[in-house]
């Protein structure tokens, strides 16, 4: 399903990166790097919109000629960023979005944590767990 | 159009070469010249109005301006059967005639429209209209003509079956009436309704039949191409209709259509027709969007030949002309990437057989294709304000190119080899032949390839150009990421092309971005590569710096780490041989300061001690570093505050455990971590030094320098702080130093020299020539290096010290830079009444800087008469010795005041301050005298008295008691023993008689205990008494060890011991009644009798003699201060007293209880009248004159007001007027207590009510 898991921290470092395979880490990291320019292009353009109507779901951001990346930011401006493989042509809009949905649900489930001190990476096992399951499900 | 017609043969082929110069067909039959001169007329008035267009399935109708293409009738344009060609489908079949002549009519013109009306009929052909042109001049020229109707009539009759609308007459065309106009009219609605019926009709059976031919799609002879062929007729009539809309949504639904089948094959359903789509690619000429329709294309899909790039390039061709139809160039651009994107994927997913670069040519020539089309039809400032939408495919396009380059060996410095010709010519071969309408154009995608493809210069110039507009256009808009990566893409090409110089900057650049946000992993990797840049271009220390970084960097390999750990040493070696230069480094690439320890904690040491520094560092190195130095720089600063440094000041402000951490940073997070550093406050209070009240208190930000600084910009970053050794600080140095991976400590030494504060600034490492610096130590850290002066201190060791029992005193000698020598004593030149007790057997405890017990021993002592001195034990310099001394104060002879004595003289001591709730204290003063000084310490010491002593004289008649209360004012409780009141004169014929029933008594905190004795007298009575009482006590705790206490005195004088008078009141109820009863009189009888003879004290001005008698003047006074009692007539009186024993005087008065019940008797007070004496009266003193003033002149009122009896009832208080001070007035003394005896005190009689008595008054209090 995904390839990569981003979470993007309001200051655009990464709170928390994976993608599989393992081995093109580096250029998912460009990847989800580059992306943070179209999602603040999102954002800017979105921040005439009236606050609490805003989508938090920003679509794809730019397609690759083999991945698609996705956008997603919450309302703290953390940003969310998923990157999917384009041969992949089951995976619509609905499905890219409830996967945010879960995703945002367990990164507040990580803020939750009285011992995690917002803005250190994330290091939640079942925030890892359940990127696993995003990345491992079969569609 | 000059001629209304196409020529036959041109209307009957097909002619959708220029699809948008279509136009429906509407065939034109019967009077050919008659039409001719309606056409243009016809062709110009009919687009000029809209008609709306209602359409089937629920589409919403559209308002659509119609024109058509009038061609002459021939049967050959009627469709046949099964044809499904839509764009040459004549729509509508006109028959246009003139006759208006019945004869003509019958003869010729109703075959003629018989014939077309069978042709059509064949045709099963029902859209149709015939036109009958009337003219004025026709009918005036014929005379022979019916009514024109009649020959419409016939028409309709003969033709038009029921459908009578079928017919139309236009009269006079050519003219311009308002007649004509109006026909003109009629008919052109007529026309444009039946056009548009025509096409509801005709489109709706075409869609119904393209349907059915799509639900066929799973018959095994099904074709896409066919279909295709079909729905885009749909298209093209669409677009003729100017329905650009519609047009678009017949290609999007083929494109969906075509996509679903692709992706049905990827899941294993493929269909038959698919196959002819995944045969190999063999040309890659990229997307042709000059020409609104493909010809070549479409006859390759039609011919069912076409691959999938083919395909889908005339798909997006005919989407692209629509949308530039519809001004929505920016969706082109944004289609195209889609495209690009999609075509790639299916060809994967159909596993077509692509040659290597065959792709990345099709991509870059149709990257290079849509933008040259979007540029061609925007204006310059549209395409600038837009160029979000454009930057993909110039980017796409770019890395297109990037990747051809390096496919075909034009990156690199040298010409590209045999091979990679082959590969150039084999891709170049792909692209075929240029097209014949990009030919002309010089910058067309096509040359542009070719050229770029053609040497290495080529390449270079063409890619630099994608590049840098590409990184432009970003930066434009504001993608600086996109622009940065692009940018390295560049850095790799200079890299490549072994130009590292302009590499640099762009990798620089990069690295800035992914530091400013913390990327790790992009950040580790753009190092490695400026790394190697910096080493072509020999900027070793750059160089260094970057490797060092890359060493301590966790996402790289273990190998790699240890790489760039030996390129460190093994230039360090190097540079060590070249000169003697030194380059500096950050330590913390290297290795990052964890924490300082110092011991002692505090960090304060006095001048000649040692403080140890211990550092924690943690090497970020991959393996164990020998480093030459390290080196711990330190700032000296004489501190003018000394309170810092002083002991006092080390036991207030212990810090916690000596331990100051730094902050650890994560190399790489640390910078976008940092962005906001944590604000530091600390609480400010400045005190008035005079009063050390408080006068400004605030909160003070102690780091600003680090907030203020961030904001500046973000330029500091990578170019390293200029790192230099301050040189003209101390330093501490530890050398040869291995530093294994991880945490490792290295402790630094110091001797105290001189006093002042020592700030910590840099921390730095030798490794060879290179210096590692850690410029600023923040935290700030300080250690302070005091010099002390010998104190002394004596404190009480309790809160207070009590006077007359031994008391705890501490001595704490500080000796501070003096060291105790044998021999050295405290000398102590005590008081009298403070000595010293136990002075053997005191062991003094020695204590070192830290608090730690360092000796213990017994102190000499030595106590002379005046000197006790102390042999003090030897001590070093900056160390505490502390013992106890028991003293003991003793306790002053208390003395009576005031009460009791004559004159109202009281004696007051100095030493002693009496207050009235607290004790009385007691200040000794000692001085003391140290081996260091030549000054004597004066110590004062302030001791309280627990007890204080009260006596009252008491009588009974003529027997006489003395009375002593001793009150414990103390927290503690004693055991009183022994007391005793003795006379100090000694009169023999005094005695005085102990009441006290124990000698031992106990006497609690807070609480009094009293003694009574009898004074029992032989014979001469004396005047006054000297008593001295005197007590012995012990704390009840510790009774056995104070056995040997001072006791406690109390002097004190007794005067008029003896008493002169008696008084005795009686009240008797009414004559005859039993009780006294409110409201009646009863009698009130004083007696007063003299119970002495002429005694020393009558001696007064109020003595009378007369014959051998003597009498003084007495004033008595009857007062009733609780208002039981009305005193009826009067209430004071003078009476003259014989001065003699048993000598009586009663008085009687009326007086009236006003309650009832048992009431105490009034006072009966009595006073010395002296006769005034006007010499006298302004001699007196002013003491007497205060003493007595408020009597005299309060009885002066009394007897001026004599007969107001009721006056006498309450107390008479009234202000004095002024002008009596200086009248002669007599004066009153009062007695003491002791010479009247009052025997009467406190008596009460029984008082009934009155029987009348209904007012019953309640107090509530």
């Amino acid at each position: 399903m995904a390839v990569c898991v981003a979470v993007i921290a309001k200051e655009n470092y990464p709170l928390y990166i994976r993608s599989i395979p393992t081995e093109n880490e580096l250029k998912f990291h460009y990847t989800v790097h580059t992306s943070l320019d179209v999602v603040d292009e999102k954002i800017s353009a979105m921040g005439k919109a009236l606050v609490d109507q805003r989508e938090l779901y920003l679509g794809l951001l730019y397609p690759t000629e083999d991945y698609k990346v996705y956008g997603y930011v919450t309302n703290s401006k953390v940003k969310f960023v998923m990157v999917v493989d384009s041969s992949n042509t089951a995976l619509r809009d609905n499905e890219i979005r409830s996967m945010f949905r879960k995703l945002h649900n367990s990164y507040t489930d990580v803020m939750c944590n009285p011992f995690y001190n917002p803005g250190d990476p994330i290091q939640s096992r079942a925030f890892d767990n359940m990127v696993t399951s995003m990345m491992m499900q079969v569609c | 159009m000059e001629a209304p017609f196409l020529s036959g043969s041109a209307a009957g082929e097909k002619q959708v070469g220029y699809a948008m110069e279509n136009k429906p067909i509407v065939t034109c039959a019967g009077d050919q010249n008659l039409f001719t001169s309606v056409y243009p007329t016809l062709s110009q008035q009919l687009p000029r109005e809209p008609m709306e267009w209602r359409r089937s399935y629920g589409r919403a109708p559209k308002m659509i301006h119609l024109e058509s293409n009038f061609v002459q009738f021939k049967e050959e344009l009627l469709p046949k059967e099964g044809n499904k060609a839509l764009l040459t489908f004549p729509f509508l079949h006109i028959y246009w005639t003139e006759c208006c002549d019945t004869e003509v009519y019958k003869a010729t013109a109703k075959d003629d429209i018989t014939k077309w009306q069978n042709i059509l009929k064949v045709h099963s052909s029902a859209d149709w209209l015939i036109v009958v042109v009337e003219s004025e001049a026709k009918k005036k020229n014929k005379t022979n003509i019916l009514p024109r109707t009649s020959i419409v009539d016939k028409i309709r009759n003969d033709f038009c079956n029921k459908q009578s609308d079928r017919c139309v007459v236009l009269s006079d065309p050519l003219k311009d009436s308002s007649r004509s106009q109006e026909s003109w009219n009629a008919f052109l609605t007529k026309l444009r309704t039946l056009l548009l019926m025509s096409f509801t009709k005709n489109l709706g059976k075409f869609e119904d039949d393209m349907r059915t031919l799509r639900e066929k799609r799973t018959d095994p002879g099904w074709s896409f191409c066919d279909y295709f062929m079909v729905q885009e007729e749909l298209a093209f009539v669409f677009e003729m209709l100017q329905q650009f809309e519609d047009a678009l949504v017949q290609y999007d639904e083929l494109d969906a259509l075509f996509s679903q089948y692709v992706v049905n094959f990827g899941a294993g359903d493929g269909a038959n027709w698919l196959s002819s789509f995944c045969q190999p690619v063999r040309s890659w000429d990229g997307l042709v969007l000059r020409k609104p329709i493909d010809m070549e294309k479409r006859d390759l899909i039609q011919k069912r030949e076409a691959t999938l790039l083919d395909l889908r390039s005339y798909l997006f061709s005919r989407q692209c002309t629509l949308l530039i139809f519809l001004q929505r160039p920016w969706e082109v651009a944004h289609r195209a990437l889609q495209l690009l994107h999609n075509c790639i994927q299916e060809l994967k997913l159909l596993e077509v057989v692509v040659p290597l670069g065959a792709l990345d040519c099709w991509v870059f020539l149709s990257c290079l294709e849509v933008l040259q089309r979007i540029e061609g039809c925007c204006e310059r400032t549209q395409i600038e304000a837009n160029l979000s939408h454009m930057v993909g495919l110039w980017s796409y396009a770019t890395e297109k190119l990037k990747s051809l380059g390096y496919l075909c060996g034009l990156v690199s410095e040298n010409a590209p080899n045999s091979e990679d010709l082959n590969k150039t010519v084999d891709l170049l071969a792909g692209l075929g032949a240029e097209r014949p309408e990009t030919a002309s154009t010089a910058q067309s995608p096509y040359k542009k390839l070719k050229e770029a493809l053609s040497s290495v210069e080529a390449f270079e110039k063409h890619y630099l150009d994608l590049s840098h507009s590409t990184i432009e256009m970003y930066t434009s808009i504001g993608r600086i990421r996109s622009a940065k990566l692009v940018g390295k893409d560049l850095a790799e090409f200079y890299m490549r092309k072994k130009d590292p110089q302009k590499a640099e900057t762009y990798l620089q650049e990069a690295l800035k971005t992914y530091l400013v946000e913390g990327w790790a992993l992009p950040i580790a990797h753009t190092r490695k590569q400026l790394a190697e840049c910096q080493k072509q271009l020999g900027q070793t220390e750059n160089y260094l710096q970057t490797s060092s970084l890359l060493a301590g960097d966790t996402h790289l390999t273990e190998e790699e780490r240890r790489h760039f750990c030996q390129e460190i040493l093994k230039l360090s070696n190097q540079q060590m041989g070249n000169q003697g230069n030194k380059v500096f480094l950050a330590l913390d690439s290297l290795a990052q300061l964890k924490n300082l320890h110092f011991e002692p904690p505090t960090a304060v040491v006095h001048v000649g001690g040692t403080l140890s520094v211990e550092v924690t560092l943690w090497s970020r190195m991959p393996v164990a570093v020998c480093v030459d130095q390290i080196s711990l720089n330190v700032h000296f600063n004489i501190e003018k505050n000394s309170y810092r440094k002083t002991a006092e000041w080390l036991t207030k402000h212990k810090t916690s455990n000596g331990i100051i951490s730094f902050q650890s940073e994560v190399l790489g997070l640390a910078l976008s971590r940092q962005t906001m550093p944590a604000v530091e406050l600390y609480e400010m209070h400045e005190r008035n030094p005079a009063d050390s009240s408080l006068t400004t208190s605030g909160v003070i930000c102690k780091n600003t320098h680090m907030l203020l600084r961030w904001q500046e910009s973000s330029t500091f970053l990578e170019t390293p702080t200029p790192l230099s050794l301050d040189n003209n600080a101390n330093t501490l140095k530890r050398s040869s130093v291995t530093l294994q991976p991880g945490l490792n400590t290295v402790t630094f030494s110091i001797q105290a020299k001189e006093a002042g504060t020592y700030t910590l600034r840099q921390l730095a490492a030798s490794v060879g020539s290179l210096q590692f610096m850690l410029a600023h130590i923040y935290p700030l850290v300080q250690y302070d290096v005091y010099s002390q002066e010998p104190q002394l201190k004596v404190q009480p060791l309790t809160g207070s010290l009590l006077a007359g029992i031994p008391q705890k005193v501490k001595f704490t000698v500080t000796t501070g830079h003096y060291t105790i020598k044998n021999g050295d004593t405290l000398q102590l030149s005590n008081a009298d009444s403070m000595p010293i007790v136990q002075p053997t057997g005191v062991t003094a405890t020695i204590y070192s800087n830290s608090q730690e017990k360092y000796l213990q021993s017994t102190l000499t002592i030595q106590s002379s008469e005046k000197v006790t001195s102390i042999v003090l034990p030897l001590a070093p310099a900056y160390h505490v010795i502390e013992f106890e001394l028991e003293v003991i104060c003793h306790l002053p002879t208390a003395t009576a005041e005031g009460v009791g004595l004559v004159n109202g003289e009281v004696p007051k001591s100095r030493d002693w301050q009496r207050s009235e709730s607290c004790m009385t204290t007691s200040d000794q003063k000692i001085s003391i005298d140290c081996p260091w000084s030549i000054y004597s310490t004066i110590v004062v010491l302030t001791f309280s008295i627990p007890f204080k002593a009260e006596h009252t004289l008491l009588s009974s008649g003529r027997r006489k008691y003395i009375q002593v209360c001793v009150q414990n004012l103390s927290d503690l409780r004693f055991q009183l023993l022994d007391n005793s009141l003795r006379d100090t004169c000694d009169c023999v014929d005094l005695q005085l008689v102990p009441l006290n029933a124990s000698l031992q008594q106990y006497i609690y905190s807070k609480q009094s205990v009293f003694f009574v004795w009898e004074l029992v007298w032989t014979k001469e009575r004396p005047l006054t008494l000297q008593c001295c009482f005197s007590v012995t006590f012990c704390p009840v705790s510790l009774e056995e060890q104070f056995a040997s206490l001072k006791p406690y005195n109390y002097e004190f004088q007794v005067d008029h011991i003896f008493s002169l008078y008696s008084v005795k009141a009686d009240i008797f109820p009414p004559l005859g009644a039993e009780y006294c009863q409110t409201g009646s009189l009863c009698s009130l009888e004083v007696s007063i009798m003299r119970l002495s003879e002429l005694l020393e004290v009558d001696k007064d001005e109020a003595l009378m003699e007369s014959n051998g008698y003597c009498t003084t003047k007495l004033l008595y006074e009857v007062v009733d201060n609780s208002s039981n009692w009305a005193v009826c007539g009067k209430s004071s009186g003078v009476i003259s007293m014989p001065v003699a024993a048993r000598a009586t005087h009663k008085v009687h008065m009326e007086v009236m209880p006003l309650f009832a019940g048992c009431l105490p008797f009034p006072d009966i007070r009595l006073f010395k009248y002296l006769p005034h004496h006007s010499a006298h009266s302004l001699q007196l003193d002013a003491d007497s004159w205060i003493e007595n003033d408020n009597v005299s002149v309060d009885k002066n009122l009394d007897e001026q007001a004599d007969n107001n009896s009721i006056k006498s009832r309450g107390s008479i208080h009234s202000s004095s007027s002024s002008d009596q001070k200086g009248l002669p007035m007599p004066r009153l003394q009062a007695f003491s207590s002791a010479q009247v005896f009052n025997s009467s005190t406190s008596m009460q009689i029984l008082v009934i009510p009155n029987k009348d008595d209904r007012v019953l008054e309640v107090n509530v209090t």
